[in-house]
């Protein structure tokens, strides 16, 4: 029967008094555990998918719009641009760009987006291939690691496209004819990567041919026979400034040669002032969205603050009421030889293991309202969460819920520890 | 066995208490009367190194009590004084069987299971070792206080006013009760009362 036991049943005999105290403990220790996961795994994803990418292109609109709808895959484009528009970009001796990545979206598969683009992204993201390979023909498609995995997709599939990129699972849903192939599996890479679907950008030129019959300029196609749908057609990447200028794609991702230079920091005006085109630089427009993030979480951090003085107060009283209803007991133990050390100690274990079934009852909370999050946001914000990963932050929080329920116990403790034998032994 | 001289205490209040010198031995029995307010209670905090003497010393088992303090003095009342009050009080989230235990413990010697097996059986509590102390009746829970300020065998044992909520039946079995454990381990045992009850059977009084 040590002084943890004793101070264990102490709390048990009367397991209602502590309950509150454990309640608001786990809830103030849930509630800073969620807030510091989700801001951990959100900075790390937007970490992930800035892929050193300087500048996102695009038709005029929201910034913001394009750069989410761009790198992050979320929201709708602004608008297409034409190839005409965006020439110079490709330029090899251009001054500011050193390389650009064109993308076109608009078409999804089951709710995952199929963007049209260039293998060379790949490693800009950092993303490789677990099997077969690289998307080369229209039609062929790389699909990212969630996808394959969530729809069953193999080597060899086949699947027909959805026109619009979120897929509401209804039967008007224009579904696009042409038969995509995967070719390729992504292996998981932690970015968005693992939730696309890629092909090449002229594959969105196809397969919007047939809705877009009256605007499809076929004089200009120098000798490709597009109408044919000839699947294994050849596009090479760098053939994309070869086809006609009035084609259309959505935007540019665009790395810069370097990114301090003076041009380079006036590039987006110039851009967004001088031409038809819109310039976003995501990592400012990030910063902006994690300024939103913060404001909101310094919120939520003045309500954490104000739910933890309560809960270490409520440690505290209950304590403290409970040292008025226990004098006798406390006194007897000094007379059957208890020192003041052992009664501070005992008053001090029991604000202790409060603070311990709190602290893991609080971190079960958070995780497992991670765990019904992780199935709701990723559909909507491609933003995974994972339930189970466990920050360092979360054993610092230990640390400190050791100490709010030392500080919480202590002033009871010292109480405690004076009681005087004589006068409450008598006392009655 | 214990000792006692000179001893007097002043309250903050400026009330000064002499007593009158103590001198008892093993296995003797002594009964400490006088009325309320002349200090009874005082004097046994006294004995007990509950409370510092303003003049005076106090000596159990030859051990000068002025000459211990804190830690000390708390590990040495554990091992050689047993004390029973006049309303029993526990550890009330433990059974009876743990808070003999935890009075082991807290003296500073390992759980005895045989000893507390041992002596609940004798004073009839064999079947309310895991009780809850507040499940007992008043004369139980008495018993289990006697069981309690023997369990270490210690040299003293104080009773402060034992038998002033018990009826005349369980007076005469505590005080019996008393007697004979004290006499088992040949403990001096000093009871303070103005219990009329007890004089007739204990010779040896003090009056304050």
């Amino acid at each position: 029967m040590n002084l943890l036991r004793l101070s264990w049943k102490n709390l048990t005999f009367k397991p209602l008094n502590a309950l509150l105290s454990v309640l608001l403990f786990a809830l103030s220790i849930g509630l800073i555990s969620l807030l510091l996961s989700l801001r951990e795994q959100a900075d790390e994803q937007f970490d992930n998918n800035l892929a050193g990418i300087n500048l996102v292109v695009g038709a005029k609109g929201s910034p913001l719009e394009l750069t989410l709808n761009s790198m992050y895959h979320v929201g709708y484009a602004t608008g297409n641009i034409k190839l005409g528009q965006i020439k110079a970009f490709f330029n090899p001796k251009h001054p500011i760009v050193e390389d650009v990545v064109p993308l076109s979206v608009g078409d999804s598969y089951r709710g995952y987006r199929i963007v049209g683009t260039v293998p060379k992204i790949l490693d800009w993201y950092g993303a490789k291939l677990s099997s077969g390979t690289v998307w080369q023909h229209d039609f062929e498609v790389v699909v990212g690691e969630e996808v394959a995995r969530v729809n069953g997709l193999s080597l060899g599939n086949k699947f027909k496209s959805n026109h619009g990129i979120i897929d509401e699972g209804d039967e008007n849903n224009i579904e696009h004819d042409d038969d995509f192939t995967v070719v390729g599996i992504l292996a998981p890479s932690g970015t968005v990567m693992d939730q696309l679907v890629l092909a090449t950008n002229q594959t969105y030129w196809h397969s919007h041919e047939a809705h877009e019959e009256a605007a499809a300029d076929h004089d200009d196609h120098e000798g490709h026979d597009h109408a044919g749908h000839n699947h294994t057609e050849d596009h090479a990447p760098t053939s994309l400034m070869e086809e006609d200028p009035e084609k259309e794609i959505t935007s540019l991702l665009v790395r810069y040669k370097n990114a301090s230079s003076f041009q380079a920091l006036n590039f987006p005006r110039n851009i967004n002032e001088n031409t038809e085109l819109l310039a976003a630089n995501p990592a400012y427009e990030i910063s902006e969205v994690r300024r939103q993030f913060d404001s909101g979480q310094r919120i939520l951090g003045v309500l954490v603050m104000a739910i933890t003085i309560v809960s270490a107060l409520s440690i505290f009283i209950a304590l403290f009421t409970s040292l008025r209803e226990r004098r006798y007991e406390l006194a007897l133990m000094r007379t059957m030889g208890a020192g003041r050390g052992k009664l501070f100690l005992l008053i001090i274990m029991e604000g202790l293991i409060v603070a311990v079934i709190g602290y893991l009852l609080g971190i079960l909370l958070s995780h497992g309202i991670m765990a019904i999050l992780a199935g709701n946001v990723q559909d909507d914000f491609r933003y995974t969460v994972s339930a189970t990963r466990f920050l360092t932050e979360e054993g610092w929080l230990f640390a400190a819920a050791l100490f709010i329920g030392f500080l919480a116990a202590v002033i009871p403790a010292v109480q405690a520890s004076k009681t005087d034998i004589a006068e409450t032994l008598t006392d009655s | 066995m214990l000792s006692s001289n000179n001893l007097s205490f002043n309250y903050p209040g400026g009330e000064v208490l002499k007593f009158p010198d103590l001198d008892c031995q093993a296995g003797e029995t002594r009964l400490l009367l006088g009325k309320s307010g002349s200090g009874k209670t005082t004097l046994l905090q006294l004995l007990a190194g509950l409370r510092q003497p303003t003049t005076g010393q106090v000596i159990i088992k030859g051990q000068n009590l002025n000459d211990l303090s804190g830690t000390a003095l708390d590990h040495f009342r554990g091992q050689n004084v047993g004390m029973i009050f006049q309303t029993a009080h526990f550890l009330r989230a433990l059974t009876v069987w743990e808070n003999l235990a935890m009075a082991q413990q807290l003296a500073g010697k390992a759980v005895d299971r045989s000893r507390i097996d041992g002596l609940l059986e004798q004073l009839d509590l064999g079947d309310k070792a895991n009780s809850l102390t507040g499940r007992l009746s008043v004369g139980q829970q008495q018993r289990a206080a006697i069981a309690r300020a023997i369990i270490n065998q210690p040299a003293v044992i104080f009773a402060d006013e034992p038998t002033s909520a018990l009826d005349d039946d369980n007076t005469q079995q505590v005080i019996q009760l008393l007697q004979s454990q004290a006499a088992a381990v040949n403990a001096t045992l000093l009871i303070v009362t103005h219990d009329n009850r007890l004089t007739g059977i204990i010779p040896q009084q003090t009056q304050l």
